[in-house]
């Protein structure tokens, strides 16, 4: 009868065996590669192109573009909020009149461009000075701030219509009904049951018109307001120095980036009751 | 050969001039508005802006394929095992979508321009160059519609069951093969809706490319209104060609989507 003596000793595991170099890897490491480069190079240029006189003239500038351009979408945001309700409503009505309107001005206003929209209003209601000036609104559309103000709120408001109407429409009809049955009015309901839980449906999209909205904001620019584009477009015709859209690229990419971290984070405390 | 091929050219502009829906012999500004500002020929701007619009519709369309492609591979990489690809790819969607349209189309422009500038320079050629409107437009806006694109593949990837690839293997396809049998028509089926809401951003977009000059409706109404100072009813007429453009292509991915699910209708 044997029995063991010795253990055998512990030993280390084997060796990982290496990752085989494959297509997939190379790809990957050019195509980083490829930002890579790029990074460094934009920066390589802007630290041999720096110029201290240049910063002085035209940072204030940006900065002031910069305001505008947040100025311009967080009102036109606001107030096409505002403007929405009606319109959601008018479309969710059963009156068949006032929902083919609201239609119509959705279709209107998400079937043209921004930029042919506020065409329209700033040089086309232009052509009205006579009309203008008797209602006594020239002095408000005279101002292409107010015209693309105008112009803005009114696409918006179209878009968030739509946003509206859909979170409202994806509420469960049970909950209008559970409503209804604890003997709650309309008004109470609407308000105190259907709008929160669309909320946390049309928080997303939200977070989508504002960033579209900041982006879209550039065409401005085209009509003489001196938002962040139109101080670019300043800026480089003064100096043809092509840094002037890396920083505006930057600046707008910081802000873009900012307002999609704050809105997952938002998400992510709204709907905290709906995680296991 | 080539008077060949200028026999074909006049063949096929005679007959666009025929089915010409503006100013052809049946078109909307011959028949509904002689004699007014809208009237073909040196009267008035209907061939003008029925050309604009022709350079509307050719840009969107030029633009589809090279961003569904572009897309297309990007959605590719995002669900990639290679992490550096993920994120090469993931650098890319962040940049082209938070930048704004008119600063990417202004950096290709410009960019472009000077690149091309200095890299002639060092062949030995000093003198000005100009990139194409249309060129420049056709990178931007494929960029932008590809960064978005491939967000929209990606969700449709993911909606397609791991078993479809495995199934492929079963049969012992190729993984080109298993893309191209298996995947591809499941993952059109799904990301149709989403693909059409991005072709209407970018039939939108192309208006932004009047701004560097390519003579695209909005362009070519600008002009009319800037000559005749009738600048409401000409971006009014703008406004109308790009809505009858959404309404051909919301008629036109309808019949799309009721194409590819031509499958599912007995259920």
């Amino acid at each position: 009868m044997s029995t063991v003596a010795t253990m055998i000793p512990p030993q280390a595991p084997p060796p990982v065996p290496p990752r085989p170099y494959t297509l997939t890897r190379f790809v990957g490491s050019v195509a980083l590669g490829v930002w890579l480069a790029l990074g460094v190079g934009i920066f390589l240029t802007v630290v041999n192109g720096w110029d201290p006189e240049k910063f002085a003239k035209y940072g204030p500038r940006f900065l002031s573009g910069l305001g505008v351009t947040l100025m311009l979408v967080s009102i036109s945001i606001v107030l096409g909020a505002l403007l929405s309700l009606p319109i959601a409503f008018a479309r969710m009505s059963k009156n068949k009149l006032w929902s083919w309107l609201a239609y119509g001005y959705v279709y209107f206003f998400r079937g043209t461009p921004l930029l042919a929209q506020l065409f329209l209003i700033y040089y086309g209601l232009g052509s009205f000075r006579p009309q203008l000036e008797t209602v006594g609104l020239w002095w408000f559309f005279r101002d292409a701030w107010n015209c693309a103000l105008f112009a803005f709120t009114l696409n918006t408001a179209a878009y968030q219509a739509e946003i509206l109407r859909g979170a409202i429409g994806s509420v469960p009809r049970g909950q209008r009904e559970g409503a209804a049955a604890l003997g709650l009015p309309e008004r109470v309901a609407f308000w105190k049951i259907i709008l929160p839980q669309a909320m946390i449906v049309a928080l997303r999209p939200y977070g989508n018109e504002i960033i579209l909205m900041i982006k879209g904001s550039a065409i401005v620019a085209i009509v003489t307001v001196f938002d962040l584009m139109g101080e670019t477009r300043y800026a480089f015709s003064r100096t043809f120095d092509f840094q002037m859209y890396i920083w505006a690229a930057i600046l707008y990419l910081i802000m873009v980036e900012i307002l999609r971290n704050i809105w997952s984070m938002l998400e992510a405390r709204l709907t905290r009751h709906l995680k296991r | 050969m080539s008077g060949l091929f200028a026999g074909f050219y006049s063949i096929l502009s005679w007959i666009g001039s025929i089915v010409d829906p503006f100013c052809g012999p049946v078109g909307v500004f011959r028949w509904l508005a002689p004699g007014t500002l809208l009237a073909c020929g040196d009267t008035g701007w209907g061939d003008d802006i029925a050309y604009g619009f022709v350079v509307t519709a050719s840009l969107a369309i030029a633009t589809l394929p090279v961003g569904l492609l572009i897309g297309f591979f990007i959605a590719l990489g995002k669900q990639s095992e290679e992490r550096t690809i993920r994120l090469a790819a993931n650098i890319y969607t962040t940049i082209f979508r938070g930048l704004p349209e008119l600063l990417t189309l202004f950096i290709v422009y410009y960019g472009l321009q000077i690149l091309v500038q200095q890299l002639l320079a060092t062949l030995g050629y000093e003198g000005p160059v100009e990139i194409n409107a249309f060129f420049a437009g056709m990178i931007a806006l494929g960029v932008v519609f590809s960064a978005y694109c491939s967000e929209v593949l990606l969700s449709a990837f993911k909606a397609i069951p791991h078993g479809q690839y495995e199934a492929g293997d079963a049969l012992g396809l190729h993984r080109g093969r298993t893309m191209r049998l298996i995947i591809l028509p499941q993952l059109v089926r799904i990301a149709l809706p989403g693909l059409g809401n991005l072709w209407m951003a970018l039939l939108k977009d192309t208006a932004l490319v009047s701004v560097v000059g390519l003579t695209d409706i909005l362009r070519q109404t600008g002009v009319a209104a800037r000559v005749t100072k009738q600048a409401f009813e000409f971006y009014g007429v703008a406004c109308v060609l790009f809505l009858i453009l959404a309404m051909i292509s919301s008629i036109v991915f309808a019949n799309l989507e009721r194409w590819t699910k031509r499958a599912e209708m007995g259920r």
